[in-house]
């Protein structure tokens, strides 16, 4: 028999129950007459506290609570991809087929499709004794992802029975188990794992292959591993949302799940519309098939807000567990934040800094830790990424969920609102953003592209950071009054800046960069740089470096040579060898 | 026939408490008649088992404890809409203020709304025309986003938003049904009367329905006022089909009163003392705001709000920025110089305009030089803080050039007319002549092949001048 209590207060999305009715804490409840969904947050004994994720108008004290007895889950199996849903994975399209264009309170709906039928290959035969997290069938989710289903983690035994390769729905009986103490289960697709909870893994491997992204500032300077976790700050139009989406259609992942938290409608019908049109160049399906969306926007009920990371983050677990690498884009964490303060601040805690509960670097940091590459239970390796976007007050650092982020990440992607002002996207500041993974990842970068890649991308960075400081005296006195070999800095910084670290989303080439590519144009870059220096060096003047314009040529390779074209490279080389003889002749 | 009950147990600024009450529920709006004349409305914002916290709309003068009654309604803050509202005139909370008698009508909708679900919203992608350059060239207004205004007091942005409504609504498709929904908060009187009288002069008075809350009316009532004009709005754009042009302003005092009234109930503030919820209730309202699917209307929002000492940071102007798709900043420097609209170009911004432009849409070059005009002017800045230290004629040849440039920019691009109305045509004219004042090799944001076609250099500095001469040829289309 379900628990029941009767509504006593009701403060926005937060609930009251006078005393205590026997719920348990983050048990999922039933709340008043339209069965709102809600979760218990807080109990003492003459006081139950209730959040609700459905908007609360109308309801009356004295209305029921009813408890389901479990805690707020996520349903797992095939028909999570290609899907768009609410914070508590709610299917957004069953919605909209209830309650029209507006999304309406307390639908009730199933997470995935339970009629569908999916075909099914089993992977395991009579007998065989299963572990937690056994995979026992594949099912082709979509054209892209196989969709591995597994016993959930609790669970192990021996297979009494098991039905033939066929369709089934997600429903139905795939095997029968006889658990360690005798008694005998049903299995079937669908499991269900509470969202607070991290669903458990073998180990965890040390961070070792680059989440390769095509974007050049990100894979080259500052790289992501698998299994890491960066954070994408800056004010708005500093393009956290056009980054986000970046890595999200171009990256080696396997598995995208994007958490649009408390964000624009419009940019996730954006993400929808656009997704299910590109296509994926290693797959050649369209992006959806391998993307999940969550979609809580900015609108939608704040407590579900705070929930829609959770949901996220345990359905890219359940992808990990099969093997798969999945990365999560968290847009945006301040949100998240924000809708923390926000119950925090109607359940009339005490506040720490701006106002925030004390608790934001713990759930934080709670948060950043469930990304890793593991084994999984079942043997297989697979990770999850985190990128989240945050969206500091007023584009200052220094607030509270920027600062605590910064502990728990281990790359830092600071955009800049100077550069998004001259439109230099994508607006990554290459002073203040950092990656810790770059030793971890060298040796993958030596094996996989080229062993003199960290050298080449040290002084990419070497010259980024000589150009800050000439740039102040430049700021001061001119650029006319250096010397030619700090010019020369200057102007190759330049290239850098323009050639390589901007990088157009619109154009069909330059918006997702192989990394043989981003080495080769380091390459000729640098190339440029050493000739030119040991022109300066016997005595031209820059200005006489420059009426060539061979640095603007440079400059323009990245839209000139197209992708599966690398070989256009070495001409760009002899191009300035010619240029280096050029320049002699004429001074002689 | 509904209990009345009598009495109140408190009273504090625009909030309320009663006690001994039954079957009360969360957001309903309560009747209340004070001293057996005056009526008031109210809303529930807390509940707790008989107890109510009531907010009154018209504040609590002349209410006392003991000469009020409270009527439960039963429902949430609903208001009656129809097509007879264009041409209307209401108070803040919906009510007629013209004296042209009751709006009838039988839907009536609830005014807090319901969240557009984004699997049934339509992307936009069409692009308005405004006729002016720094909005159409730069940040391109689209059909179906929200585009706020960040100004300042004592800057145009009145004039701005008037010079919008008449060259969008006068726009090419003229023949699609176009309406004005119009909702001030704690405007003061004058600007309210420069709106009317401007809807009047360009004839479209007729199509706009105006929502008056002035700087002198009660505070409380302010927190209703923009979910009463959205309420129209989207009933209008999705349920008549027509294409509907929502001017909020001042959000400014919207957020004010949001903070007066949290503090007298005792909230907890964030920042600077608005609530924590702040960034919840202006996306409530902004996000009103799009295209659905299979519909035919639109709802395009232009918030206007004043930056409290012009600090972009504020949390109202940096809230809003957040939410909504871009904005347009108003810079007090460039008004000084009398140009006019004084937008601020790099601060300024447009999401969808990506999405709008180029081929198909206005021109394939668009994007283009859009580009290199922010990157330029961004390049003007730091001419001009050299300039300042070392003096002009210390810069170099390059660097005196971008000065040349950044203030052609400013006068014939940015600056224009009152009336003038460009075409896309003429702002994209304007701007390659200025992009001629350059050499070629800085012009590192354009593709070669566009360069190739549209790129005429201006010879040297002489070059510069003629072009300033030549750019104001283009106004003879207004």
């Amino acid at each position: 028999m379900a628990k029941t209590g009767k509504i006593y207060g009701i403060n926005g999305p937060i609930v009251h129950i006078k005393g205590d009715v026997g719920l348990e804490m983050h048990e999922m409840v039933y709340v008043g007459n339209e069965n709102l969904i809600g979760e218990v947050i807080g109990l003492n004994s003459d006081d139950t506290i209730i959040e609700v994720y459905e908007e609360t108008t109308g309801m009356k004290p004295g209305e029921t609570v009813t408890g389901t007895g479990s805690p707020v889950s996520v349903t797992l199996a095939p028909g999570i991809l290609n899907n768009i849903f609410d914070g508590i994975e709610r299917p957004l399209s069953e919605i909209a087929r209830e309650t029209g264009f507006y999304i309406g309170r307390g639908v009730n709906v199933d997470s995935l499709d339970v009629h569908k039928r999916w075909d099914t290959h089993i992977t395991v035969k009579k007998g065989d004794h299963l572990f937690p997290g056994a995979i026992i069938a594949e099912v082709p989710e979509t054209p892209a992802i196989v969709h591995k289903v597994m016993l959930p983690p609790d669970l192990e035994g021996y297979v009494l029975d098991v039905v033939p390769d066929g369709s089934y729905t997600i429903q139905e009986r795939l095997l029968t188990l006889q658990l360690p103490d005798g008694t005998e289960k049903e299995i079937t697709m669908t499991q269900k794992w509470p969202i607070r909870v991290p669903r458990p893994m073998a180990k965890r491997y040390p961070a070792s292959v680059p989440l390769i992204t095509g974007q050049r500032i990100l894979d080259t300077l500052f790289p992501l591993a698998k299994g890491g976790t960066a954070a994408i700050p800056g004010g708005f139009g500093t393009g956290k949302t056009m980054t986000q989406h970046q890595i999200a259609k171009w990256s080696d992942a396997d598995i995208i799940i994007y958490i649009g938290c408390g964000e624009r409608g419009n940019e996730m019908t954006q993400v929808l519309e656009e997704f299910s049109e590109l296509i994926d160049p290693k797959s050649g399906n369209p992006l959806m098939d391998r993307t999940t969306l969550i979609a809580n926007t900015s609108n939608m009920p704040v407590a579900a807000r705070e929930a829609s990371l959770y949901s996220g983050l345990t359905l890219a677990e359940y992808y990990r567990d099969m093997g798969y690498d999945v990365a999560i884009m968290a847009d945006s964490t301040s949100r998240w934040a924000e809708a923390l303060r926000e119950l925090s601040g109607r359940l009339e805690e005490m506040p720490a800094e701006e106002g925030f509960p004390a608790y934001l670097a713990s759930r934080l940091s709670a948060f950043y830790e469930r990304a890793g590459m593991v084994q999984n239970l079942n043997g297989t390796e697979g990770s999850v990424s985190i990128i989240g976007a945050v969206s500091p007050q007023g584009g200052d650092f220094s607030e509270p969920v920027t600062q605590n982020t910064k502990r728990f990440v281990r790359c830092f992607w600071g955009l800049d609102k100077s550069l998004a002002y001259a439109r230099h996207y994508p607006a990554i500041q290459w002073m203040t953003s950092y990656s810790e993974y770059l030793n971890d990842l060298a040796p993958w970068y030596t094996d996989h592209v080229d062993k003199r890649f960290i050298d080449y991308r040290n002084q990419l960075m070497y010259l980024l950071n000589q150009e800050n400081s000439l740039m102040e005296i430049v700021k001061l006195i001119g650029g006319d009054v250096l010397p030619d070999d700090q010019k020369l800095i200057l102007e190759i910084a330049k290239v850098i800046r323009v050639g390589f670290l901007q990088q157009n989303a619109f154009h069909k080439d330059d918006t997702c960069v192989p990394m043989e590519k981003q080495f080769a144009m380091m390459d000729v870059i640098l190339y440029l740089y050493r000739k030119s220096r040991s022109l300066v060096s016997m005595g031209m003047p820059m200005s006489v470096l420059k009426e060539d314009k061979m640095f603007e040529k440079v400059i323009a390779m990245k839209y000139d040579i197209p992708n599966d074209k690398p070989e256009m490279f070495e001409q760009y080389k002899k191009d300035i060898d010619a240029f280096y003889e050029s320049v002699i002749e004429r001074n002689a | 026939m509904a209990i009345e009950y009598l009495g109140l147990s408190a009273i504090n600024g625009p909030l309320v408490v009663l006690e001994g009450v039954r079957g009360a529920s969360y957001d309903e709006i309560v009747e209340m008649t004070v001293g057996g004349r005056e009526k008031k409305l109210g809303r529930i914002i807390e509940v707790y088992e008989d107890k109510a916290i009531i907010q009154v709309f018209e504040g609590t003068d002349g209410m006392a404890l003991r000469n009020t009654h409270t009527r439960l309604t039963g429902h949430p803050m609903e208001l009656a809409v129809s097509e007879e509202m264009l041409g209307r005139t209401f108070n803040g909370i919906g009510q007629p203020i013209d004296g042209l008698g009751d709006i009838r009508s039988d839907v009536k909708l609830d005014v807090n709304g319901k969240p557009l679900n984004p699997v049934t919203r339509e992307y936009p992608r069409n692009y308005i025309r405004t006729g002016i350059s720094a909005i159409d060239g730069l940040t391109t207004l689209i059909r179906g986003q929200k585009l706020p205004i960040f100004s300042g007091n004592g800057l145009p942005h009145d004039d701005l938003a008037a010079q919008i409504v008449q060259q969008a609504s006068l726009g090419d498709d003229s023949d699609e049904e176009f309406a004005i929904v119009f909702a001030a908060m704690g405007v003061k009187h004058d600007v309210a009367d420069f709106f009317r009288r401007t809807f009047e002069e360009s004839g479209v008075s007729s199509h706009v329905a105006m929502f008056v809350n002035l700087a002198n009316d009660p505070v409380v009532e302010r927190l209703i006022t923009p979910k009463v004009a959205l309420t129209l709005a989207e009933y209008l754009a999705f349920e008549k089909g027509m294409h509907i042009l929502v001017i909020l302003t001042d959000m400014t005092s919207f957020a004010e009163a949001m903070r007066e009234v949290s503090s007298s109930k005792g909230e907890i503030p964030s920042r600077k003392g608005f609530p924590g919820y702040l960034y919840s209730e202006l996306a409530a309202i902004y996000e009103r705001a799009g295209i659905v699917k299979d519909g035919k209307g639109s709802v395009t929002q232009i918030p206007i709000l004043t930056m409290p000492n012009d600090d972009i940071t504020h949390p109202i102007p940096d809230l809003t920025g957040y939410i909504t798709e871009g904005q347009i900043v108003l810079d007090r420097n460039l008004n000084g110089q009398s140009i006019y609209p004084p937008i601020s170009v790099l601060p300024s911004l447009s999401r969808l305009m990506k999405d709008g432009i180029g081929e198909g849409y206005t021109r394939k070059d668009h994007q283009d030089v859009a580009n290199q005009l922010f990157s330029c002017y961004a390049k003007v800045g730091d001419a001009r803080a050299l300039a300042s230290v070392i003096g002009e004629d210390e810069l170099s040849g390059l660097d005196k050039r971008y000065l040349e440039f950044g203030k052609a920019f400013e006068q014939h691009f940015i600056g224009q007319s009152p009336t003038e109305n460009r075409t896309i045509v003429d702002t994209l004219t304007i701007g390659w002549q200025l992009l001629g004042m350059l050499p070629r090799e800085e012009l590192d944001r354009v593709d070669t092949r566009i360069l190739d076609e549209y790129y005429v250099p201006a010879d040297g500095a002489s070059g510069a001048q003629e072009t300033s001469q030549e750019a104001p040829l283009t106004e003879q289309e207004g």
